[in-house]
């Protein structure tokens, strides 16, 4: 573990803008599992975030990928204290703010805000669009000049509203519309983190765009500092500075954007990074096909996590918790978990890995028609001869 | 701040430009409130409009009685039909119709010979009285302890759940039939002659303690759905208060449906206290109340019909009007349930 605990806060190369201003270290969220007639007891454990380490600097975008139910968003809303984190630490700006109470993290509440998923949930349906805005400024006590209704059109303008849509109500609005909304409530606060938890997964692919392009002027135009949730590898290649791949509440591997998406070592990245279409057909890429869903959260593999799913895993993943490092052939803060890395490389290699049996088969039989057919064309234009 | 180059650069992307064309058609986009857009469909609901008049109506009677009537010259305690003699040697009115006249537009009662509108009227007033004073208590803790429940939760929500399970279990009818004698024999000696206002307060207090769980339950279902919408994590995440969030974020959510639940609760009230008159554990002679005089009405049925006509037909008047006001009231407000 102390390998792990000193190489977590490793030294970040040339994206790098600031000191740090988020580091997690250890971060775990359990969620009880309770069972029994009236006197519930504890039989067990969702292990949604298992000991997570990463760090944020000023001004950076960390994205953080994974499949579903790996714990992003759990993640996301620990860090936002939204969750109350089982263990770990999480420092913002040097300060511990894992266990602070309401009030005493008011200070610093305004400075990380979160963009939430679904823009049709997250915006008060009986309150105008002003209301929405500056709700959270007069809790903070942020007095801008000019007063918050002229605050309010100018941050209309910047997420590229109507300012004269201030008295309307969201139930007025499309779903990328809602979303600027929400940016702008974030924006109001003038924070130093977002938290953009699948901030665009719940929109049309022609809004996404829009709606990711418009958080990455702001965060080139005023230096926030972004955790970016998302599913979608090409639109968090397309934000981040750093990226982080998590899978079933761990991080498997964190590196620079090249690092991860051009030269990757965990087994894992290389299958998520292969299972993400790719624009260019003649563009050969490595092809990986895992078998299988994702082990329980309850009962995760013991050792490496990925082991079940894994062609690489041998004995020692069974045994051994591959600790988060800089492996050999590494860039510097290129961190990964594993015992057998893969080559840093997504080319298409001799063979591919075909895991799942039913896909196995089914080309196999494609294969050997093809090869009939092949032979039988030969042995036809034999006889002709 | 750089705010003015990023107002140019949001230019950019909206081809409407926002401040050059706006400034010429100032006040043109004013948003609907839901509830502003719940007030245009209700109006156009014709049987809604029509409920609500009606409903307005006995409220205004309920307020006014007295002054109704001062200018219909009556009162609802003269015994106008044996100073008059408007009622023969079996306590009958001797004019048809159960005395119907000019002078007593609904009849007289047999019997005393009381004025039957000026009753009706006062009758009215009482009964509404109480069930509005029911009808408010209970809506008012109702949604207290559904917040508490739905918001709180944990060891909160199953306590207060099981609590609300134990008052549902008590029926009802029996409950106050039993329970109104002893809430009144609380606060006034047997031998001493009793106030009507403490038996006003005990009928609104043995209703009221069971009136409440409906509304608690509908509030909290509802609440444990809209805790978990993401705005009001945004609110928590912005450092709200509790008492914020309850009442910023939630209440205005629920009052809708806490609106539907108190025009369908108050007619279910009024009918309730007219049973409690009609069995004798309400109001009182000779205070004037409209399930007295059902009980009244009854005695006399076989030969004086046009009695129990009016304060029945008064009261199927104003409980079909008030449910079907509740049905309009929860149409407007939700557009999307089907029926």
């Amino acid at each position: 573990m102390s390998e792990q605990l000193s190489l977590a806060k490793p030294a970040l190369p040339s994206q790098r803008k600031g000191g740090p201003l988020l580091e997690v270290e250890g971060l775990t969220k359990h969620f009880p599992l309770r069972d029994g007639f009236l006197f519930k007891r504890q039989v067990g454990a969702v292990q949604a975030v298992d000991g997570v380490d990463f760090t944020i600097h000023e001004g950076e975008a960390l994205g953080l990928v994974g499949e579903s139910g790996c714990g992003k968003s759990t993640t996301g809303r620990l860090v936002t204290r939204l969750l109350e984190p089982t263990a770990g630490q999480i420092l913002y700006q040097g300060h511990n703010i894992t266990h602070t109470d309401r009030k005493h993290l008011a200070p610093i509440r305004s400075q990380i805000q979160m963009i939430f998923q679904d823009p049709y949930a997250s915006l008060n349906p009986r309150q105008t669009v002003g209301t929405i805005i500056t709700g959270p400024m007069e809790i903070n006590h942020i007095q801008p000049p000019g007063g918050h209704e002229k605050r309010v059109r100018e941050l209309l303008e910047t997420v590229g509203l109507n300012p004269e849509h201030y008295n309307r109500f969201p139930h007025e609005f499309s779903g990328g519309q809602r979303q600027r909304i929400g940016i702008a409530r974030a924006l109001g606060m003038q924070p130093k983190l977002i938290i953009a938890d699948e901030p665009v997964s719940a929109l049309d692919v022609s809004i996404q765009a829009q709606v990711v392009n418009l958080l990455q002027k702001l965060q080139h135009e005023l230096g926030i500092a972004f955790l970016f949730i998302a599913h979608d590898l090409a639109i968090v290649r397309h934000f981040s500075h750093r990226v982080a791949v998590m899978y079933l509440g761990k991080i498997m591997e964190i590196g620079n954007r090249t690092d991860i998406y051009e030269t990757p070592r965990h087994p894992y990245t290389h299958a998520l990074l292969s299972a993400a279409p790719e624009a260019n057909p003649d563009d050969e890429q490595e092809r990986i096909r895992l078998a299988g869903d994702v082990p329980s959260p309850i009962n995760p593999p013991t050792g490496c996590r990925f082991r079940t799913r894994c062609w690489k895993a041998q004995q020692k993943c069974t045994t051994e918790e591959p600790p988060l490092l800089q492996i050999a052939g590494n860039n510097t803060g290129h961190l990964t978990a594993c015992h057998y890395p893969q080559d840093p490389t997504t080319a298409a290699r001799d063979e591919d890995v075909v895991l799942d049996p039913a896909l196995a088969a089914l080309e196999q039989n494609a294969q050997e028609s093809a090869e009939e057919s092949a032979e039988e064309s030969a042995e036809g234009s034999a006889e002709e001869q | 701040m750089s705010s003015s180059t990023q107002a140019t650069a949001g230019n950019d992307q909206i081809p409407e430009g926002p401040s050059a064309d706006t400034a010429a058609v100032p006040l043109e986009i004013i948003g609907r409130s839901p509830r502003q857009l719940a007030w245009l469909r209700f109006k156009r609901d014709r049987t809604g409009v029509i409920c609500a008049g009606i409903v307005g109506a006995f409220i205004l009677i309920a307020i006014f009685a007295p002054l109704i009537c001062a200018l219909y010259g009556k009162n609802p305690y003269t015994l106008y039909g044996q100073n008059d003699n408007l009622l023969n040697s079996y306590g009958m009115p001797i004019k048809p119709n159960g005395g119907i006249d000019s002078n007593h537009w609904f009849g007289i009662e047999p019997g005393l010979g009381r004025d039957i509108f000026a009753l009706l009227m006062y009758g009215i007033r009482t009964s509404l009285g109480i069930s509005l004073c029911v009808t408010i208590l209970s809506v008012a803790l109702g949604v207290l302890v559904g917040l508490i429940q739905g918001y709180v939760g944990r060891k909160t929500d199953y306590f207060l759940g099981r609590l609300t399970d134990l008052m549902m279990s008590f029926p009802q009818q029996l409950f106050f039939i039993a329970f109104t004698p002893v809430v009144i024999a609380l606060f006034v000696k047997p031998t001493e002659q009793e106030p009507t206002y403490i038996r006003f307060f005990a009928l609104v207090l043995v209703q009221f303690f069971l009136g409440w769980m409906s509304v608690s339950r509908l509030v909290r279902s509802q609440v444990l759905s809209l805790r978990e919408r993401e705005f009001v994590e945004a609110a928590q995440l912005t450092g709200a208060s509790t008492w914020r969030i309850v009442s910023k974020e939630l209440l205005p959510n629920i009052g809708s449906t806490i609106l539907v639940q108190t025009t369908l609760l108050l007619p279910v009230n009024v009918t309730t206290e007219a049973g409690l008159s009609y069995l004798g554990v309400g109001m009182q002679d000779p205070t004037p109340d409209w399930g007295l005089m059902f009980q009244k009405a009854a005695e006399y049925y076989q030969s004086d019909i046009t009695y129990m006509f009016f304060p029945g037909i008064a009261m199927l008047i104003f409980v079909v009007a008030f449910n079907l006001l509740g049905d309009s009231v929860r149409d407007a407000l939700d557009p999307k349930t089907i029926r």
